[in-house]
């Protein structure tokens, strides 16, 4: 995005010759994965950094990162060269007027309230930056914008004795949490403290943010971690120190796209700090996202779907902001949970979990085990607490079938399966992609239960409203918060529930992705699904939270004597991952097709209806891929000692880059670490894309660069078969585990 | 007491080992007869009635005979630096296991703090005090120090003061539950005296008249509240015969008065005793017991300060260069004070004038030159001989009662009558401190109002920092900003002034820094010892409000 940003402001400059005041300048910094995103860095030594920039303290230094394709805009310019820019194409800017309200009519933007009168419109964009927030509330069905402004400061200093030259680089000091750039002769430098200090939590205030104080005592950690960096600048004079309000998100990225709730209105905020960089790149995927139904890139990251309701409550945003903030300059961890705005949606079990030792994280706000703590000794079924998969049920209460229709068209897989069947499917775009991985249960003949990811609770929603017919008689209902979703996974999961239910649980009674309602304990109405999200035999039990205690307490209880022990989403993570499941929002997204990712079995192109996406997937076969989804095991890696993956990772192919991770993690059965992620062939000598053959994958020496350190791996196709080491196991468990309870 | 314990190890080991050697020998009466033994009791803080004392460990320090009554330091912590070097400290390592966390020294001090804040009318603080902040440290067991703060609620004006006691804490205890009653009262204008006095005879719900602000930790005796409420029920029908309708009573009068009266009740009281054995005990202790007072009432921009013995009141005024000054507002009544001996030595016939004062002890026993209760100074012989004699068994248990003074020819030799300071306020006084002894011995008055100013502005009064016009490089700013970053985290610990002043008062070393080992070594010492080290320490701080005193003069002026 940013990339973009930087030729769309020399772009501008040439078309419109307004100065857009773009300087090209390099950055200092450090970071890594900038080089297979195809950007020009290099890592430097600190004497290349004095000579770079003379005001530099290079002698706590290791080593700088180089950007020397960077830029230094200045803000007014380019707004005044887009302006003109946009001038010229016919838009008509309205300076000093107030938004009163959005108007929306049969969930679409209508109309904009000014208080000039009223715009007709078929599109709204609200980029309103700060007042994004109050902004988004001001419509007539309040959409929320989910961010949060924190004071910002910094210092402008008078010009220098020996002035700076406009070319010296941007200093970025991740450890000092501060940036400096040169400005008139003298320098500019901010940076984003560990104590921010929110603002405007109560609501707008736009006459305050002109006249912001100053606060010198909040800025000395920077100041002082300035002249640390730049020991030169003590004798030189303050000319401001500047308070300047940005707004954060809850997760640190931006917020784009259409809301969930009002067709046609669009957001485009919560950029921050990094507004100027990233808006060019943001405006053109919005822009293409209104033409054409959706971006050329993935940014489900960046998708405002990716928030509901739930995260608009402003002490939330308070808080979070809190924490988001200082985090801009730390090392982004991945997996990182944050630590505020938590214990919003909690299952029944917490308390339970928590007092035996359960670490927890966040999705959507949800709390869900990641691990225990001692982690227990069982030898034979674990029992799994997921409380997070969302759910949801099309209902049709007439006698028509408009349910199914809806679902064969959205989905790729054939939904016409007798009552009590899971169905695996993905829900594609117009070009193939997922949208959503999901699972689909027929519950009757026309009310189906559809289970996806946590994070898709918005999306999958607004997917499925967007395609609903009006129709009367079709419902769709988010069913969510009704259950409890316990996860009962392992070989002798089917022996708990069978003494639980006095009901044979064997495969011959039932069957892999399988549905019942059913009676485990004292509970009736248990709905349970022979699918566990992982590969491994056991049951998902979906209990209505009333129950969800008793059945809990009823599974462990009788599980005791079958080994059964507590587990966390690692510990499914894991699983999943060493079975070769992709999943959606970490391996897959928008852009990917089934044939991709090995799943053409689950794609029925020879079903009554034409589906979503079916055009795109046929033409994709006929071409053929040009990417595939391998699963990477790690040869010569050490796990004690060696640094372990996690995901973004470069994949190396015959030395040649091919491709990323996705998803990575532990395998126990392997005892390996393993890699899932895309590979591609080189493009041919005209820049098209080739077509990937199962050859050009299996014959390839792979390897893996984890922090600059390439390791050897082999690439599969297909999972591996536990199914030996799973029977040889579960006689050994027979042995042991039955002589002794827990 | 383990910990207790093992500070006593860690005396043997130092220097001071004989200071323990001397009081288990005087427990088994077998004097010392070693010259180390009267430096140890030099460093004995003054007790007020030495010669005789409930406290054993008094009685032995008679059996020293005169070496003990040498001018007293005045500044027991000294003496603990003298005889505790740093270097022996260190010698043994299960000492430092006995040294304070900085949170159990926090626990300690803060285990009395109290803070009161003026509520705020429409947003506004429409009364000449901000609110107050309180705070104790007991070095007797059971403390000895009272303090009290109400609000008149018929009258305007805070009511803030602290008692000191001696011989016990019976006479503080019952001044601070009843002092402010009598103030409270003498304030009251004669047609509001006559609705109360209605009220009562009617059996009506009566108005309040004072706001209590209390510690949880300050208590007030259940047993008496029905003979104190009858002594003052007569006293202020006293006043209603005395006074006409439409008069308002002149707060000095009133102070004056308050005193006098409560102090004749305790007298009286004592005298006539009262069929309930433990309330004819309780008030003989009372009475028997003495306790010095020092009261502030503030009503506006008037600030009267009555005092009696040797508790301070202190104003802190901020000069215009922003640093502070000790303003004080109460003498010391004791043998320092040159008009009080004087004014003693008059009172009396010429042939007492060598007696009266002896080693700057009234009668040779008494510090304060002023005090409540302590009958044993203002009754004649025949009549403490009779009270006694009349009085309960569990008085003649006790040796202290039957003790008669020497020298003794013409009582009263001690009064409670306040000396009364007048001050008006201004907008540059930002706070006063009231103090016990224990407070002003260990620090001096310009320190307190230095180190309570430096707090109060650097916590609450922090002016952000604005560059303006000014030229300032980098460098200065810096330098001014971890300048006032390490002020601001030395005083953050402590949310109250008066924790923080106590931190000073109880913990600074030369330099005038808190030095947190010296702390830990004051606030471990063993119940037993540490009146020996230093004093009960009571401290209220009162901050007023700059706005509204300023806003009063200029109405005043115009």
């Amino acid at each position: 995005m940013a990339n973009y940003s930087n030729s769309l402001y020399q772009q501008l400059e040439e078309e419109t010759g307004v100065k857009t005041g773009q300087k090209l300048c390099q950055t200092l910094t450090f970071c890594f994965f900038l080089r297979v995103m195809g950007i020009s860095c290099n890592i430097i030594k600190p004497k290349e950094v004095a000579k770079l920039h003379p005001l530099v303290n290079i002698h706590d230094l290791v080593g700088a990162l180089h950007l020397p394709g960077d830029a230094v805009v200045s803000p007014p310019e380019v707004n005044h060269a887009l302006a003109v820019a946009a001038a010229g194409q016919g838009v008509q800017i309205l300076e000093r007027t107030t938004v009163q309200q959005v108007l929306v009519e049969k969930g679409h933007v209508m109309a904009v309230e000014t208080d000039r009168g009223s715009i007709e419109c078929e599109y709204f964009v609200n980029c309103a930056g700060q007042w994004a927030y109050e902004l988004g509330q001001a419509s007539e069905i309040k959409v929320s914008v989910p961010l949060h402004g924190c004071e910002h400061f910094y210092l402008l200093t008078k010009p220098l004795q020996e002035p700076l030259s406009p070319n010296t680089p941007v200093v970025v000091d991740m450890d000092g949490r501060i940036y400096a750039r040169p400005w008139q002769g003298g320098l500019l430098s901010g940076g984003f403290e560990k104590n921010p200090k929110p603002i405007f939590t109560e609501g707008r205030n736009q006459l305050e943010i002109q006249n912001m104080q100053e606060d010198w005592d909040h800025f000395e950690p920077m100041l002082s971690a300035l002249l640390r960096r730049m020991p030169g600048l003590e004798s030189a004079e303050i000319h401001q120190l500047v308070n300047c309000p940005e707004s954060f998100t809850p997760d640190m990225r931006c917020l784009m796209g259409e809301t969930p709730g009002v067709s046609g209105y669009y957001v485009l905020a919560g950029m921050n700090s990094s507004g100027l960089a990233f808006a060019g790149g943001a405006g053109k995927y919005l822009a293409e996202w209104m033409s054409y139904g959706y971006p050329t890139a993935n940014v489900w990251p960046l998708d405002i779907k990716r928030f509901g309701n739930l995260q608009s409550s402003r002490t939330f945003l308070r808080h979070r902001v809190m924490e988001v903030m200082p985090l801009l300059y730390e090392l982004k961890v991945p997996r990182w949970d944050f630590q505020t705005g938590r214990q919003l949606r909690t299952s029944p079990l917490y308390d339970r979990l928590d007092t035996q030792g359960a670490r927890w994280m966040e999705k959507h706000g949800f709390e869900r085990p990641k691990y225990f703590v001692p982690p227990g000794k069982g030898m034979a079924s674990v029992s799994l607490k997921n409380e997070k998969c969302l759910i949801k049920v099309i209902n049709n209460t007439s006698t028509g079938d408009q349910a199914l229709e809806l679902l064969q068209h959205l989905c790729a897989n054939d939904l016409d399966v007798p009552v009590g069947h899971i169905v695996h499917t993905g829900m594609l775009n117009e070009r193939g992609g997922y949208e959503n991985d999901c699972s689909v249960v027929r519950l009757s003949k026309n009310s189906f239960f559809i289970v996806s990811p946590t994070d898709q609770q918005v999306h999958c929603w607004s997917w499925i409203k967007k395609h609903m017919p009006n129709d009367p008689h079709l419902h769709l209902e988010d069913v969510s918060w009704k259950y409890t979703a316990l996860n009962l996974i392992g070989p002798r999961a089917m022996d708990v529930l069978a003494e639980l239910s006095y009901v044979s649980m064997t495969p011959d009674h039932f069957p892999s992705m399988f549905c019942k309602e059913m009676s485990v304990g004292y509970a009736n109405g248990i709905r349970v699904m022979s699918m566990t999200h992982t590969g491994e035999p056991g049951f998902m039990l979906y209990i209505p939270i009333e129950y969800a205690l008793h059945v809990y307490n009823e599974v462990m209880s009788v599980g005791q004597k079958y080994g059964i022990r507590n587990a966390g989403y690692y510990a499914l993570r894991s699983l999943r991952i060493e079975k070769f499941f992709a999943f959606w929002g970490q391996d897959l997204d928008a852009f990917t097709t089934p044939l991709e990712c090995g799943r053409e079995f689950r794609v029925k192109f020879d079903k009554d209806t034409d589906f979503l996406g079916r055009e795109a997937l046929l033409q994709q076969r006929q071409d053929g891929a040009s990417r595939r989804f391998v699963m990477l095991v790690l040869d010569d890696h050490d796990t004690e000692l060696d640094l372990w993956p996690w995901w973004g990772e470069p994949i190396y192919r015959n030395s040649l880059l091919a491709g990323t991770t996705t998803s990575s993690a532990y395998s126990y059965t392997l005892e390996r670490h393993v890699c899932l992620g895309f590979v591609s062939p080189p493009p041919s000598p005209e820049g098209l894309p080739t077509p990937i053959t199962p050859d050009f994958i299996n014959r390839g020496d792979y390897e893996v660069d984890i922090a600059g350190q390439r390791y050897p791996a082999k690439a599969k196709l297909y999972p591996f078969s536990s199914l030996f080491t799973q029977q040889k196991r579960r006689k050994d468990d027979m042995e042991l585990s039955n002589l002794q309870g827990k | 007491m383990h910990s207790l314990g093992g500070f006593f190890g860690c005396i043997a080991c130092s220097n001071t080992a004989w200071c323990v050697f001397a009081v288990f020998v005087c427990a088994c009466s077998a004097p010392p007869a070693m010259p180390v033994a009267s430096q140890l009791l030099r460093g004995l803080p003054r007790a007020k009635v030495l010669a005789s004392s409930l406290l054993p460990c008094q009685q032995h320090q008679s059996q020293f005979g005169p070496a003990a009554h040498r001018p007293a330091s005045r500044h027991p912590s000294h003496a603990w630096q003298r005889h505790q070097p740093s270097r022996s400290y260190r010698k043994t390592s299960a000492i430092h296991s006995y040294i304070l966390t900085p949170p159990q020294v926090n626990s300690i001090l803060k285990a009395n703090e109290y803070s009161f804040k003026v509520p705020e009318f429409d947003g506004k603080n429409v009364s000449s005090v901000m609110g107050f902040e309180s705070n104790q440290l007991p070095a007797n067991a059971p403390i000895e120090d009272r303090r009290s703060a109400a609000t008149c609620l018929q009258t305007r004006g805070m009511l803030l003061g602290v008692f000191d006691g001696h011989a016990g804490c019976a006479c503080a205890q019952a001044l601070s539950e009843r002092l402010f009653y009598y103030i409270a009262v003498s304030l009251l204008p004669h047609d509001t005296l006559c609705e109360l006095e209605a009220a009562v005879e009617a059996g009506r719900a009566l108005s309040p008249i004072l706001q209590w602000h209390k510690h949880p930790n300050d208590y007030f005796s259940r047993e008496a509240q029905m003979l104190y409420f009858n002594s003052l029920r007569t006293y202020w029908q006293e006043l209603i015969d005395l006074t006409s309708p439409g008069e308002v009573p002149e707060t000095r009068e009133a102070l004056l008065n308050a005193f006098k009266r409560l102090d004749n009740d305790i007298s009286l009281e004592a005298q006539v005793g009262d069929p309930n054995a433990f309330l004819h005990y309780w008030v003989l202790r009372v009475a028997f017991s003495g306790a010095t007072a020092c009261v502030a009432h503030i009503d506006g921009p008037d600030l009267f300060i009555a005092n009696a013995g040797d508790a301070r009141a202190v104003l802190g005024v901020q000069e215009e260069d922003g640093s502070f000054s000790a303003h004080t507002l109460s003498n010391d009544h004791n043998a320092q004070n040159e008009e009080e001996v004087a004014r003693i030595r008059g009172e009396h016939p010429t042939s007492e004038r060598k007696t009266v004062i002896r080693q700057d002890r009234l009668l040779g026993l008494l510090m304060p030159f002023r005090a409540f209760g302590d009958v044993k100074f203002k009754w004649s012989i025949e009549l403490q001989k009779r009270v006694l004699e009349s009085g309960p068994d569990q008085l003649h248990e006790n040796e202290h009662t039957k003790f008669i003074p020497p020298n003794y020819h013409t009582p009263p030799y001690l009064t409670a009558e306040p000396e009364i300071t007048y001050h008006k306020l201004r907008p540059q006084d930002r706070f006063l401190v009231i103090g016990s002894d224990g407070l002003w011995e260990t620090l001096h008055r310009q320190e307190v109002v230095r180190i309570v100013g430096e707090y109060l502005t650097g916590v609450h009064q922090r002016q952000p920092l604005t560059v303006g016009g000014y030229r300032v490089t980098l460098g200065q700013m810096q330098g001014l900003l971890e300048e006032r970053k390490a002020r601001v985290s030395s005083a953050f610990e402590d949310q109250n002034s008066a924790t923080h002043l106590m931190r000073h008062a109880v913990g600074n070393n030369e330099f005038g820094t808190v030095d947190h080992e010296r702390l830990s070594k004051m606030l471990s010492l063993p119940e037993e010892l540490a009146r020996m080290y230093r004093d009960d320490i009571t401290i209220i701080v009162t901050q007023f409000n700059p706005h509204m005193i300023g806003a009063q003069m200029q109405e005043g002026q115009s």
